[in-house]
């Protein structure tokens, strides 16, 4: 089979299963499209450990042990920490870093079988929107290699749109797996806030992050996320304590009646008219399968970008101060005393995001300014909360585009960190409010680059999301789309 | 509000970051280029809200567990020091910081 890097998850798993192909040739199929690295979307990969992997997986798979995605590969995020793959969060300050443990989400997904491919570039710490934070390079968009990928999860989106994976691992803390997708034209889903496990997912902002899986379609998300999801309560405090769901189960059923909440400030003057034409193109879809659209407010979304950026940094410099160069990764070779170490350690092992994002943080909860920011930046969440609560009195899920445009040329906002932040005014609402959000393939804008829809549901909805999303590519052909040369 | 370089100094101390004069300006322009975004969340009427930390707080309540005191873990020591900088004899070395 020549073309195993271009089947869905759903049908790699089919195959496997009836033995018309085992896991050690898909896994060779995708280790070698993985060589040379292309789009700098690896940063670890160990041919051995997958292959041996893949055997366990053609053994469990002859003696009727299989899990439901048996030998089906899967590359990580790699801030999702791996005992037999290095860690790095995209970070100098770990590089070499060997994790004694894997991460919950690593372990459910190879409980159900899936075989990884390896690790992926990410922005450092997941702090980025443009995947030009990784201490290793940026990743290159397959659809244009001048491009960004989007971030923080750019390597998850380029492999899995380039075909050197059939679905990845992503983290989404303000749009990181979401924005991502939109711009690499592949669909992405961030559970409610607590579905998935954040053991071993190495902390950004702790309030906020949210693993997710990253795939071609609908139906393939819902089957990583089936798997991905479930509680966690010994080793992640705000796990909530919920059975697993089979987010498969509902697909197919019908959109008629549906309510689509449109937030009008989602479609202000901040949106490019490429981008509102695609979103505006699946809006059209959605009524023709049944839905009705109904206009709603969000009144508070554009004060969710101040109010992100205070929360995440706040909890950032919070949980980064644990790489003090004592217990794990790299360490200054030159220092005086024990805090010379430290700070000579931090400054050499952080990029400048990453350090930006400590300093804002420290300030805003240092003497003095605490209740003036952080606090008021938590009230403010609440609202914004409450404002989804509101919406949803009129509407079952939300829908409108992920990004104001569509990817941006690499190295475009380098010297403007505020341009970024201001490019994630979409994605930030929902995920302050710790709602479901996804991105599905709506077309192309600009440049003939992919755009993303946004669906956002109300918590634990996510069934409800993939539902909507399924119907919407049982309808339309973008999801399968690839870039130039895949074939 | 803008900071001065003397927050600078004294927030780059707090967090453990050495920045050179060069980087501590550059972070200086940015920091209250942020700032400037800010000034609409100040002048939000938060009053009578409950700060929010979990975000599911929305609609149900959600109290933080705590598990039993008790070993969960097994004893890892060589591979929980396998990464680290400076190991002897199973301690992580660090330097003296008691004359």
């Amino acid at each position: 089979m020549s073309d195993l890097h271009l089947l869905s998850v759903k049908a790699l798993a089919t195959l496997l299963k009836t033995k018309q192909v085992s896991a050690v040739e898909v896994a060779t199929r995708f280790l070698a499209r993985t060589g040379g690295n292309p789009h700098n979307a690896f940063l670890d990969i160990d041919s051995e450990v997958t292959l041996a992997q893949a055997r366990a997986s053609d053994a469990k798979l002859a003696d009727g042990t299989a899990g439901p995605l048996e030998g089906v590969p899967v590359a990580h995020k790699d801030v999702f920490v791996t005992r037999d793959f290095a860690t790095t969060a995209g970070s100098k300050i770990l590089s070499g870093y060997r994790s004694p443990f894997d991460a919950t989400v690593v372990q459910r997904l190879r409980t159900a079988g899936m075989v990884t491919l390896g690790k992926l570039n990410c922005d450092e710490f997941a702090m980025g929107s443009a995947n030009e934070n990784s201490a290793y390079g940026p990743v290159q968009n397959p659809w244009d290699t001048s491009r960004v990928p989007g971030g923080s999860s750019g390597g998850s989106a380029a492999a899995v749109a380039a075909g050197l994976a059939p679905a990845a691992t992503g983290t989404d803390t303000g749009g990181s797996i979401r924005q991502p997708a939109s711009f690499c034209g592949i669909t992405g889903i961030k559970p409610t806030y607590g579905r998935a496990s954040r053991y071993g997912m190495i902390a950004y902002a702790s309030s906020l992050d949210q693993a997710g899986p990253m795939a071609r379609s609908a139906e393939d998300c819902a089957l990583l996320l089936s798997a991905l999801c479930g509680a966690d309560v010994d080793r992640d405090a705000t796990s909530l304590d919920m059975p697993t769901e089979d987010f498969s189960a509902s697909l197919n059923q019908t959109l008629e009646g549906l309510r689509i909440g449109i937030p009008k400030e989602f479609f202000g003057e901040g949106l490019h008219p490429d981008v509102r034409a695609a979103v505006d193109g699946a809006l059209r879809e959605y009524e023709k399968l049944g839905a009705q659209l109904v206009p709603i407010s969000l009144p508070r979304t554009e004060l969710s970008i101040p109010v992100y950026y205070i929360i995440a940094p706040a909890e950032a410099s919070s949980n980064l101060s644990r790489f003090d160069g004592v217990k794990f990764g790299h360490r200054a070779k030159d220092y005086t005393d024990l805090v010379d170490m430290y700070k000579k350690t931090r400054a050499e092992g952080f990029g400048n995001e990453a350090k930006r994002r400590i300093m804002t943080g420290a300030y805003v909860l240092s003497h003095g300014y605490y209740d003036a920011y952080y606090l008021q930046a938590q009230k403010i969440r609440r609202m914004i909360a409450d404002d989804f609560q509101n919406a949803f009195k009129q509407c079952d899920v939300i829908a409108g585009p992920v990004a104001p445009s569509v990817a941006w040329k690499l190295g475009e906002n380098a010297n403007d960190p505020v341009a970024d932040y201001l490019a994630d005014i979409f994605t930030l609402p929902a995920s302050l409010a710790g709602l479901p959000g996804m991105s599905v393939p709506a077309g192309f804008g600009a440049h003939n680059m992919p755009v993303g829809l946004q669906l956002i549901g109300n918590y634990f909805k996510e069934a409800q999301l993939l539902n909507a999303a399924h119907q919407l590519q049982q309808a339309t052909d973008f999801h399968l789309r690839t870039p130039k040369g895949l074939q | 509000m803008s900071l001065t370089p003397q927050d600078i100094a004294r927030i780059a101390n707090l967090a453990r970051l050495e920045l050179k004069p060069e980087e501590s300006e550059r972070m200086l322009t940015q920091i209250n280029g942020f700032f400037g975004i800010v000034a609409a969340m100040q002048a939000v009427d938060t009053s009578g809200i409950e700060p929010m930390a979990h975000p599911v707080a929305a609609i149900q309540d959600i109290t933080l567990r705590l598990r039993p005191d008790v070993v969960s873990e097994p004893n890892q020591r060589d591979l929980n020091q396998r990464s680290a900088p400076a190991v002897e004899r199973g301690l992580f070395l660090v330097p003296k910081v008691i004359e």
